[in-house]
């Protein structure tokens, strides 16, 4: 058993991150302008942006289910229930008492299990919500001759509102969650850097030097 | 699967987030720069001033060497050449001022209906048929005559010429066709022309003292008709300058590029026979029957299109789609509104701009006050070119006025059906003198723009129908403008007009409306988007259907709110919690 730096976050998925951070930014700020909830962009310049970084959110989203499946990383999303009571607890006493945050970082479960739980529902449920909806709000002049689909806008657009108000309470607590344990500056420096400190058992170890030297960093 | 196949597309991601940031920043300076138009405009602009290019020279016919002393005589000398003018222009609504509605059956046209402006014709016509676009009808029971055997000026005591096969002489072509901009007509001479000698305070058709016509001189200038010859009627309809349409005024002579980018004479110098275009004499456009959805668009090449809509020069898919993506998102939902909304509505932000205010409000019943049997005028409003206008006259009421006006919105499918004098209203209501046609969702139906004109005006009280008046009449008595008698004025409005009449009369409160589709401004000026998508935008009194940006407080948007409210107090409790027990525990 040693600790080692690990790369835990390749590049891809770094960036992945970023960008989707950026274009979650840029969607929320020019959708709840349009929704007219603020007034600090116009109307149409904020549809143009909105429109564009939706279509490049989308592209990343292809690139990334890809590039999940291909690598094997989607393993790393698959809910678990181990550990997950333990973290829970943790949020809601042991955390106010000083105890030590209960989830190992190991190097096929980079997540903690609450963790992996709202990443999973965001992929399979929000996410899928916000751009189905999305995509038949943008092309409702190829479908509106239907019958009542005044009707069904009305409720596709409120649907796609709900589902940014979601990312938005997600994003929230997301940050918030970044300073509990290690703390903000160290939860957020693998996702800069790529390495996080993992225990190793001495087999992984000499797995990883001998297939995957480029995760190692040198001791 | 290659790392670096991977990395490239991470990095093309970033470069189009970078890519539409720039676009922004791009997108706002658009307004600094050239307007794109969607349109070739080569061909309007070769024929676009009125006579270039014709192949003769009037002042060089020997029949047109003469001196003339009336319009008819000039006509007669026209109909030698052009033997069907006078057969095409009869059939026309401006020598008929008769409209029999396809579409809803009723007939309309300036002779039948009445309005919430100077109210009717009949019964005041030497006035009204000032505009006739013929000579010496002086009588709305029967039909505008058809020949004209006036000499020297108007005089009514000379026989009414007999209708014969022989050509109608009667007709006005200079009113259309003179260029050398001194023909006019006189305002109460039921279309004639003065000439020599002018009879003392008469005066023109748009309000200037009159002066003898030389018509000589017109007849021999005669062309394509410029936007003078229609302006000189149609941009004084309501008895002054703006006074009806709100966009047509006299700012149209020679507007600047902001008023109008069509008719702008630094621009493209349209008249308007470039949109309204002839065939016959028949024009295309109609306030009665509005072409107010035209998904014909341009039609084939070298199809003519005998239509005055925007879209049968820019086409259906009028905004162009940019040269990057933000643009091209652009460009593809302004293209998506077209089939709700009319072109008119964004790009005819407001109506009566260039500094001619158009009236907006007619209280007829106020008329009649005088002080000490003098009459009374104000005028209260001043015109930003400082011109004070009426708000009270002795002969006509409250008026009030608006410049730079913001149009009232309503679906339209281009049908207007009139309250006639005919119909039953409801005095407890406002009546609706006329009804704009078309509701969401039907085929064909778009928002429009209007001019909403508020009236008070006079109704037959006992049979509770719309009244006619006699107001103009300088000899009788019992035009109104003479003898503030309104019970002598509508009986004899009602009587001239042929209508039957309770004895009684009263006061009715009237709206009408009038489609805006001129003036259109310059594309950098059209309306931005949250004109109208915001809360309390333009098109605040259109419901029933969602549109964006305008109720952010639905119940998804309350509850969205509502979760985001929840996570952050969630937060902010759990830290502070995490702050005090930690202190707690030292």
């Amino acid at each position: 058993m040693s600790k080692r730096q690990v790369k835990v976050y390749p590049r891809f998925e770094r960036l992945w991150h970023w960008s989707q951070v950026l274009s979650i930014v840029i969607l929320l700020f020019t959708g709840l302008g349009m929704n007219g909830l603020h007034h600090l962009i116009p109307f149409g310049p904020a549809v143009m942006i909105h429109t564009i970084a939706a279509l490049a959110l989308l592209a990343l989203w292809i690139f990334a289910t890809f590039w999940l499946f291909t690598t094997g990383t989607w393993r790393q999303f698959v809910p678990t229930l181990d550990g997950l009571v333990e973290v829970a607890k943790f949020y809601a006493f042991g955390v106010f008492k000083g105890e030590q945050h209960p989830h190992k970082k190991v190097i096929w479960r980079k997540h903690n299990p609450l963790q992996i739980l709202a990443y999973f529902g965001l992929k399979m449920a929000v996410f899928p919500l916000i751009w189905s909806t999305g995509v038949l709000y943008m092309t409702y002049n190829f479908w509106e001759h239907l019958p009542n689909a005044g009707y069904y806008i009305n409720i596709i657009a409120n649907l796609h509102l709900l589902a940014g108000y979601i990312v938005a309470a997600f994003i929230i607590v997301h940050i918030y969650l970044l300073t509990i344990g290690s703390g903000f500056r160290a939860h957020v420096k693998p996702m800069i850097s790529g390495y996080e400190d993992i225990t190793l058992t001495s087999e992984q170890e000499s797995y990883l030097e001998e297939n995957e030297p480029w995760r190692l960093k040198d001791k | 699967m290659s790392i670096r196949f991977l990395r490239r597309v991470g990095v093309a991601s970033a470069v189009l987030f970078a890519f539409a940031v720039g676009a922004v920043a791009q997108e706002q300076t658009r307004t600094q720069s050239t307007a794109q138009s969607t349109v070739d405009l080569s061909s309007v602009a070769a024929t676009s001033p009125a006579g270039t290019g014709s192949t003769a020279d009037h002042s060089k016919f020997p029949i047109l060497q003469r001196e003339f002393t009336s319009g008819p005589e000039v006509t007669t000398a026209c109909l030698t050449c052009h033997t069907e003018a006078d057969d095409q222009m009869m059939h026309s609504i401006h020598f008929k001022w008769k409209f029999d509605n396809p579409r809803t059956g009723q007939k309309l046209g300036k002779s039948v209906v009445v309005n919430s402006f100077c109210g009717n014709v009949a019964g005041n016509e030497p006035r009204c048929t000032s505009c006739h676009a013929g000579y010496g009808w002086d009588d709305m029971s029967t039909p505008p005559p058809r020949q004209s055997t006036v000499g020297t000026g108007w005089d009514v005591t000379l026989p009414r010429p007999t209708p014969e096969v022989q050509q109608s002489n009667a007709v006005d072509c200079l009113a259309c066709h003179d260029r050398s901009g001194q023909y006019t007509k006189g305002a109460t001479m039921a279309g004639h022309v003065p000439v020599e000698p002018v009879k003392p305070g008469m005066k023109t058709i748009t309000g200037a003292a009159a002066w003898a016509v030389d018509l000589k001189q017109a007849a021999q200038s005669v062309g394509m008709p410029g936007r003078e010859n229609c302006g000189n009627c149609h941009f004084y309809g309501g008895g002054g300058d703006n006074v009806k349409h709100g966009d047509l005024s006299s700012v149209l002579y020679d507007p600047p590029k902001e008023v109008d980018v069509h008719m702008a004479t630094e621009g493209l110098n349209f008249t308007c026979s470039t949109c309204h275009v002839t065939d016959k004499h028949t024009w295309a456009g109609s306030r009665y029957d509005v072409l107010a959805s035209d998904p014909h668009g341009t039609g084939k090449p070298g199809e003519r299109r005998d239509v005055a809509t925007c879209e049968s020069c820019h086409g259906n898919e009028p905004h162009p789609v940019g040269a990057n993506p933000l643009l091209i998102a652009r460009g593809m939902k302004l293209n998506d509104h077209i089939d709700k909304v009319a072109c008119q509505t964004c790009h005819i932000p407001e109506f009566a701009r260039g500094g001619v205010a158009t009236k907006t409000l007619w209280d007829w019943s106020t008329a009649g006050q005088l002080d000490n049997g003098k009459m009374i005028k104000r005028h209260e409003y001043t015109q930003s070119d400082g011109k004070e206008l009426h708000t009270y006259l002795s002969t006509k009421g409250d008026f009030d006025w608006g410049e730079d006006v913001v149009p009232y919105y309503s679906w339209f499918n281009g049908q207007i059906e009139y309250t006639l004098a005919d119909a039953t209203i409801d005095p407890s209501q406002t009546v609706e003198i006329n009804r704009i046609g078309g509701t969401l969702g039907e085929e064909g139906a778009r928002i429009w723009p209007f001019k909403q004109m508020i009236g008070r005006q006079a109704y037959d009280s006992g049979n509770n129908k719309l009244a006619y008046s006699h107001v103009w009449g300088p000899e009788t008595d019992t035009a109104f403008w003479t003898n503030f008698d309104w019970a002598n004025a509508v009986e004899a409005g009602m009587k001239a007009a042929g209508a039957e009449y309770s004895g009684e009369f009263g006061f009715v409160d009237t709206h009408m409306y009038w489609p805006i589709t001129h003036m259109v401004a310059p594309a950098e000026q059209a309306l931005e988007c949250q004109a109208c998508h915001a809360q309390d935008g333009r098109l605040e009194g259109l419901t029933g259907f969602y549109m964006p940006g305008r109720d952010p407080f639905s119940y998804a948007g309350m509850l969205g709110i509502a979760m985001v409210l929840a996570a952050l107090f969630g937060v902010l409790g759990h830290a502070l919690l995490r702050k005090f027990t930690k202190k707690a525990g030292g």
